[in-house]
Order: C-alpha cells, then sequence, then structure tokens
C-alpha cells in the first residue's frame, strides 16, 4: 500500500538530536578555595571540616580539622579567628562563629579520647627545639611523615607561650595538656628542662638529620624609663610566667600597663585577677590603631580595665609615674606634646613586645640574621643545610596560629628534604568570592553566641571567660557555612537544568555534565547557591 | 498542639535537594531516577522556562498518578521544541492536538477513560498562555463549566513565542513584541484591563486553581500533585520566563522568575471552589524595576529616559497585588 510520507517514518526519540553542538560556552564543576581557608594561618581545610560537622560527624570533621592542625581545642580558644573576618556570611548577616564550632570539636574529641593514628617510623630523626605551637605541631607532622622526634624544651613543662604567656582565664591548662599529651602520645622522645645552646652539635650529637628551631620570641622589650625603685616595674611576660609558679606575683592596688598589644591587655586582665582596684593601658597611640585585637579590648573593657590613649610614660619616682600626652602627626606617629601629668599608681608593667634570643645561634655557619629575625627561604631552612626555623624567630605575624602553620609547612619541606624529594605545595584554588554565592538559597540565621561568664566571677578569678557551644547550638552553627566554592550536594544544578544534561552521580559523588545535550545556557551555574559551577569559553 | 524541634539544615528546603534532609523532605526533582518526562535532545531554546516548567509539571504528576498519565498537548512552543516529526522528548502517553482544542481532546481522553473503567488513569492537557487565554479559551472554559475530569496546566510565557514573539493576552503592559513595538506615545503593549485566566478560573467555581512559578519548584510540585489526585476541572498557571521573547539572559531564567514573584507581579495563591484557599508569601520583597530590568522587552522604560510615570503603574499593579493576596504574610 502507498503510504503518504508523512506517516511512514516510525517514532523515535529525541535523544538522536545532540543539542551539545549549540553550545558556545560550557559549564565545568570546580572547586574554589573558600576566603576562611585563604585567611587561617594554619592552613585548615575550615570549610571541609565545617561539612563533615554539617551531617553531624563530629568524629569525621574531627579528623579533617587535624590533618592541618592538632590542637583545636586550643585554637578555637585562643586564634584570633582571621577565617571569621574575612567569611562570606558576614556580609549576609553574621560570620559563621568558626572558632567555637572549632573549640566543640576540640572538646568533644577529648571527651571521647580521640587519638592520633600512630604512623609506622620509616624515616629519619628530627630534632625540635622549643615546644610551643610551632614546635608541637612540628613534632605533630612529622610523626604523621613517619619520622622519629626528639622536642627539647627550657622550661619544665611543654607548650611554650602558650602555657606562658596565655593566662588561664583564656586558655585552661587542663585543655592544653590533653592537647599536648595527645602529641605526645605518637611517640615523640620528651626533654625537658633542657636548654640548648649549640644546635647543631646538639643535631649531630644526638644522632639526628635534621633540626627545626622554634624557641619564639621571649626576650621583654624594654624603654628607658628613669626610675628611683626599679622594684615597681616588671615586664608582662614575667608577670605572665609566674603565673604559672606556685606564689602569685604582688603588683599592688593600682597597676599600670605600658603597651597596646594583646600582652598588655593579657597583663592588664590578670592584674585585675590578682586584686588590683585599677588597671590602667598606657598607649602611646589610639584605639584604632593599637595591635591588640578588638575582641581582646571590648572583653578588658568590660572587665573594668582603663585606658588612656596617646601617652607615654616619662620618669618613675617613688609610686608617681610621670605621663606625657602625644598627638598623632599627619603620618599617623605619635609626636611629644610636652604636656605633663602624674599618676599614683603600685607598679608598671612593660609591654612593649619581644625578641627573639638570637645569642644560641651565633655559632652555626650560614644562618643569617635581619632586624633582629632568623632569616629563611620559602621552605622555612635558614642558610644552613638542615637546619630549618620557625614561629615567632622567623619575620611573620607572630601569633599561635601561624606558628602551628609554620610547623606544619617546615616538617613537609624537612620530610622532602630528608628523602631527597622536595615538598612542592599543591596549586591554591582561586578564591570563593562572595558574588560568585547565590545566597537566595540560604536560610537566614544569625550567628549563635557562646555563653560569657559574670563579671564578678571574671574579676576574682581565672576561670574560662567564653564557654563552650552545646552540640545543637555547634551543630546549628556548622550548618550556618556557605560552603563557599564547594559543592554540597544540594542538586540544584540537577534539577534546573531545562535539557536533563546533569547527571547525579550520588551522595558523595556529585555530578557531572552531559555535553551530549548540554546547551551551554548557564542555569546550573547562575543557580549554583555556592559558586562550584565556572562557564568556560568552548574552544572552535 | 504537637510540639515539633525547630531544625535548620544550611539551605533548609529552598534548594531542590538537600543532603542533610530526608529523601521525603527533597524535591521530587532531586530524584537520581526521576521521570524526566521531557527527555533530553528538544529543541528549546537554551534557558527555556517552558521546558523547565513542563518536566517539574509532569514528572510530578507522573509522581502522583504513578504513572498512570496521559497528557494532550496544544500546539505552541510546547509542542514544536519537543516533538518534531518523528522524533519526540516525551517519554509518557501523549497525544497531539491542535493550537485550540487540547481541553476538548483532554475532555474526550477522560470521557473514554471512563467508558472503559480507568479510574486510575489521570488526564492532563497542557499549552503555553497563547493557546489557553486566547485559541483555547472557549474550550478551556467548557471544559470548567462541565466540570470534566482533567488538569490544565498553563505554562504562562506572556507572548506566541515560536513563531517571531507577538502579543497574546498574557502578555504584560509595556512589554515590546514584534506586534506591539516599542515605539510611539506609548511604547510596547498598552495598559489594558489585563486577563487573569486563574481568576477566571475561579469564576468557574471548579474544584481547584493555582499558580506556579519554575522559581519555587516545590511549591509548584505541591500544586500538581494535589491537584493530580483531585477529580473534576482542575486548572495550574506556572509562570515560565522565556529569554528569547523576553529578551533575558538564558543564565536569568530562575532568576526572572523569583523577581517576577518577589516583586508581586507574579502572585502565587491557590483556591478551591471559587474561594482563596492559600498563598505563597513573598520572601524579599523587591520593586519591579529589579525584574524589568533584567527584560529587553523593558528595555524602553528605561532607556533614553527613565520613564517614571509607567514604571509606577507597574508597580501599582504589584501593589495591588500584594494586598490582594495578602502576599506579605
Amino acid at each position: 500500500m502507498q503510504k503518504p510520507f508523512a506517516t511512514t517514518l516510525d517514532p523515535g526519540s529525541s535523544l538522536t538530536n545532540h543539542t551539545g553542538t549549540w553550545r558556545t560556552e560550557r559549564p565545568v564543576y570546580v572547586d574554589r578555595l573558600p576566603p576562611c581557608n585563604n585567611a587561617c594561618a594554619a592552613g585548615e581545610n575550615i570549610q571541609g571540616w565545617l561539612y563533615d560537622a554539617e551531617g553531624g560527624d563530629y568524629r569525621r570533621a574531627w579528623g579533617t580539622l587535624v590533618v592541618e592542625n592538632p590542637m583545636p581545642a586550643i585554637m578555637g580558644r585562643i586564634c584570633y579567628h582571621p577565617c571569621e573576618s574575612s567569611c562570606n556570611r558576614g556580609q549576609l548577616d553574621t560570620a559563621v562563629n568558626i572558632h567555637a564550632v572549632e573549640r566543640f570539636l576540640g572538646d568533644e574529641a577529648i571527651r571521647q579520647g580521640w587519638a592520633f593514628e600512630a604512623a609506622p617510623s620509616n624515616g629519619e630523626h628530627v630534632l625540635i627545639i622549643g615546644s610551643g605551637p610551632s614546635g608541637l605541631s612540628a613534632a605533630y607532622h612529622l610523626r604523621r611523615l613517619g619520622h622519629r622526634v626528639t622536642l627539647c624544651e627550657a622550661q619544665p613543662a611543654l607548650g611554650g607561650m602558650m602555657r606562658y604567656a596565655i593566662p588561664k582565664y583564656r586558655l585552661p591548662r587542663n585543655i592544653l595538656d590533653a592537647e599536648i599529651d595527645r602529641i605526645v602520645a605518637m611517640g615523640v622522645h620528651i626533654r625537658l628542662n633542657t636548654r640548648i645552646d649549640d644546635p647543631v652539635s646538639e643535631m649531630k650529637q644526638s644522632g639526628c638529620d635534621a633540626v627545626y628551631l622554634a624557641v619564639g620570641a621571649q626576650l621583654a622589650q624594654r624603654a628607658y624609663i628613669p626610675a628611683g625603685d626599679a622594684k615597681r616595674i616588671l615586664d608582662a611576660l614575667s608577670l605572665l610566667r609566674a603565673m604559672e609558679g606556685d606564689e602569685p606575683p604582688r603588683l599592688g592596688r593600682r597597676v599600670l600597663v605600658y603597651g597596646g598589644g594583646n600582652t598588655a591587655l593579657d597583663a592588664a586582665r590578670t592584674a585585675k585577677r590578682l586584686g588590683a582596684t585599677e588597671a590602667i593601658v598606657v598607649y602611646r597611640r589610639t584605639r584604632e590603631v593599637m595591635p591588640a585585637h578588638d575582641s581582646e579590648v571590648r572583653e578588658a573593657e568590660d572587665e573594668g580595665v582603663q585606658f588612656r590613649w596617646l601617652s607615654t610614660i616619662k620618669k618613675e619616682e617613688g609610686t608617681t609615674f610621670t605621663v606625657e600626652k602625644m598627638k598623632l602627626d599627619e603620618k599617623g606617629f605619635p609626636q611629644p606634646t610636652g604636656e605633663l601629668e602624674t599618676i599614683d599608681a603600685d607598679a608598671l608593667v612593660l609591654a612593649l613586645g619581644q625578641n627573639v634570643d638570637l645569642e644560641f645561634l651565633k655559632d652555626i655557619e650560614g644562618l643569617g640574621i635581619e632586624k633582629g629575625s632568623v632569616v629563611v627561604d620559602s621552605q622555612m631552612m635558614t642558610g644552613s643545610p638542615g637546619v630549618f626555623a620557625g614561629g615567632d624567630m622567623v619575620p611573620s605575624e607572630r601569633s599561635a596560629t601561624t606558628s602551628i602553620g609554620h610547623g606544619k609547612k617546615a616538617a613537609r619541606h624537612i620530610d622532602g628534604w630528608l628523602r631527597g624529594k622536595a615538598w612542592a605545595p599543591p596549586a591554591r584554588h582561586p578564591l570563593a568570592s562572595f558574588d560568585r554565592l547565590n545566597t537566595w538559597y540560604y536560610s537566614d540565621a544569625p550567628k549563635s553566641v557562646q555563653p560569657v561568664l559574670d563579671e564578678a566571677r571574671r574579676l576574682s578569678t581565672f576561670d574560662e571567660v567564653s564557654s563552650g557551644l552545646d552540640p545543637s547550638t555547634a551543630l546549628f552553627e556548622a550548618r550556618r557555612c556557605l560552603s563557599c566554592g564547594n559543592c554540597f550536594e544540594c542538586d540544584n544544578c540537577y534539577g534546573v537544568c531545562p535539557d536533563n544534561a546533569v547527571i547525579k552521580l550520588g551522595a558523595g559523588s556529585r555530578f557531572k555534565f552531559n555535553y551530549e545535550y548540554c546547551k551551554g545556557c548557564g542555569l546550573c551555574a547562575a543557580e549554583c547557591p555556592c559558586g562550584a559551577i565556572e562557564m568556560i569559553q568552548e574552544q572552535a | 498542639m504537637p510540639v515539633t524541634e525547630l531544625k535548620f539544615y544550611q539551605t533548609g528546603t529552598f534548594t531542590i535537594g538537600n543532603r542533610l534532609l530526608g529523601e521525603e523532605d527533597r524535591a521530587g526533582q532531586s530524584a537520581a531516577n526521576r521521570a524526566n518526562s521531557l527527555n533530553c535532545g528538544h529543541r528549546a531554546c537554551q534557558g527555556c522556562g517552558e521546558a523547565l516548567g513542563a518536566r517539574y509539571a509532569i514528572d510530578a504528576a507522573i509522581r502522583a498518578s504513578k504513572g498512570q498519565l496521559v497528557v494532550a498537548n496544544a500546539t505552541g512552543c510546547l509542542e514544536v521544541f519537543s516533538t518534531p516529526y518523528p522524533e519526540s522528548s516525551w517519554q509518557i502517553a501523549w497525544m497531539h492536538s491542535l493550537f485550540g482544542n487540547a481541553a476538548a481532546v483532554a475532555t474526550g481522553i477522560a470521557a473514554a477513560m471512563k467508558v472503559k473503567g480507568r479510574n486510575d488513569v489521570r488526564v492532563l492537557a497542557q499549552g503555553g498562555d497563547g493557546g489557553t487565554t486566547d485559541i483555547g479559551f472557549a474550550c478551556l472554559s467548557g471544559m470548567f463549566e462541565r466540570n470534566d475530569d482533567v488538569l490544565y496546566v498553563c505554562y504562562d510565557n506572556e507572548g506566541y513565542m515560536n513563531t517571531g514573539v507577538q502579543r497574546s493576552s498574557a502578555t504584560p503592559p509595556a512589554a515590546r513584541t514584534a506586534t506591539t513595538p516599542a515605539m510611539g506615545v506609548e511604547p510596547g503593549n498598552r495598559f489594558g484591563q489585563g486577563k487573569s485566566i486563574p481568576l477566571i478560573a475561579m469564576a468557574h467555581q471548579i474544584p481547584f486553581v493555582a499558580t506556579a512559578s519554575v522559581a519555587n519548584l516545590r511549591d509548584l510540585e505541591d500544586k500538581i500533585e494535589r491537584a493530580t489526585l483531585m477529580r473534576g476541572a482542575r486548572y495550574v498557571h506556572v509562570h515560565v520566563p522565556c529569554p528569547l521573547g523576553w529578551g533575558s539572559e538564558p543564565s536569568d531564567t530562575i532568576k526572572v522568575a523569583r523577581l517576577a514573584v518577589e516583586t508581586g507581579l507574579f502572585p502565587l495563591f491557590e483556591a478551591e471552589f471559587g474561594a482563596l484557599s492559600g498563598h505563597t508569601a513573598i520572601r524579599r520583597r523587591v520593586p519591579v524595576e529589579d525584574y524589568l530590568r533584567l527584560q529587553k522587552r523593558f528595555a524602553h522604560l528605561f532607556r533614553p529616559v527613565v520613564d517614571v510615570a509607567r514604571i509606577a503603574h507597574i508597580q501599582a499593579i504589584a501593589d495591588h497585588n500584594i494586598e490582594r493576596f495578602d502576599l506579605l504574610n
């Protein structure tokens, strides 16, 4: 039978029509660097461990966290969290309370007794001098890389500035001890009360193949103040270190603290707790430019610490201190005005900065020193082969977090050096900036606040000022994370594609594009909440 | 009253899926084994809102009817891009009809199913705004009036798009189309009285009327699923941006649809037996400029000078909708 042509063709599927040929741009899945990770001086994968925590798997989250930083309970307390200052959520409502979740995970690990995996020793032997955050971090990472570690500490206990400079109300010592013990339990050989005068010969004598110098900066900087009775003047580091002894130092009822850094505030707050009715911070510039962190200043103000801005201390006569008023010149430097006043006080605490004790390095051949710091190359190695240095000894921001980052970085380079295969850091992803997010999709949720200790108790005791989050609040806080630049499998791309050109690979495996049919409209990229899809030009 | 624990899931239910939610709380479109009733290879433009809306709606109807669904399709973009002879993108029992008679064809299918005793089969008719508000309106009104057992879904892209973007009775005021050019004293479509098919459908007192948007998938799925299982005449009107006809970026299709809802220009509501029974509140209210500026069909409102009076007129329409449907609560 003769049929008209229009009815002779069998029905077919549109799958024969490969609409992918229309495309001028193609979507690709990318991982971008979240601003928190970018800001973290310890190089933590914050977005990564928050992702694990969002699902409520705290063990896994802690595991992800400690790949980079072995001391989350400590860091969650004392780090000034630049991650939060750069958090994209800060532009939406308030930044994710990252440090509080970190602290929660750290505390949970201590409660549950989670331990580090012991690494098989298949490497060399490394000597570490100094057990502050940098030395401990290096010890941890070197152990994970399979090296044997000997850690020397001049003081009777481990921890460096974390123990001898950070007050207990910011870092309780049971927390400090728990996290240090966990590192030591990995098989780190400890030598306390051991001051090393010649690191290189010590390295050779103890059969080590490399040494990491991490003694910090612990010489208090002095100022010339003509004084009748130097007994009334002490430096902040000695005061804070004495707090670890049996007998707390006596300061008197009215205490002046000279300086504008975090140590000055630690000293002033400590003085209040030791019974001073007045603690007055004297600083030569203004609050806006003082190096101390704003949160510290606010907490100090809450506790009644007073401030005298634009002032320098000229001389001391008995209990009378002469103060000169300053004014800022156009460059922002303080200039004397000649206006003098006097303040009566029982003690003056100097918190004017710290220097590196370079004396023990003088015999090391090739080790360079510049402006009071040790010179290191991009691999954290000094001019002397096998001698590495990090933390406050080298030019840096001088924070515990930076020191932990140095310890990790040095450990990886030491490993590379010892194994004869230089460690190359992985390429950094481009930044996941706020304008790449589609914030419509995130639930509105302001930050949860950590409870703060009553002022009355803060003034009389060394109890910790801020407490941790409870599990449900920690979970809430983790889930405020926007997961910037990293797919969290919300299915938006899969759902909004008008061409079914997104293939869902299943939980944990994300998605892939079916370029046979993707027309390159870009809806997936536009509707991806976290900016993990990029449109790139098709090549002709 | 039962106490429900308040939980927070990062993106809540705003995204299509959410790994922190149980399967039952995710949108149907997040399922790896979704029906994909409108499959790959169709010839809709890049970023087509109608292709997306049709898959959303028909997948939901298939889910609700457990696969027992017959669809009659009015001629229009949807048919032209999905089924150029002899290929089809539809993976369902699908029937071609003319531009104006999809409602009548569906009525016939429903009658045939009734004769065969197939109570389990649900019948759906679908078409664009041209086939619904203009050409097919008589058949549609008849279907409503007889209360035939059909769910009619209109995908409203506010014009005759595949024939070259001509004006329909759903084209909004001031919009430029091929037949309402941006020239003269009042460029673009004139400010008429408007023609709201959902409100006309309500006037027929049929069991269910709803509006939906491709920008709010869960709301759309919920309405289609409920409507599929009801008996009698039902009508769902889905707002689907058209990058070609509206002059918007293909990647902005959902954004444009979202702004139509958030400005109040496209109110999301539902009605049962002629009476309003619910609405979806605006989450972040925005002025109509935000919506208009993304579309070249409204470019003459902003260039060479900003047409303050007519933008205010459009804003007044949005404000009226917000008040009428109580969209802020």
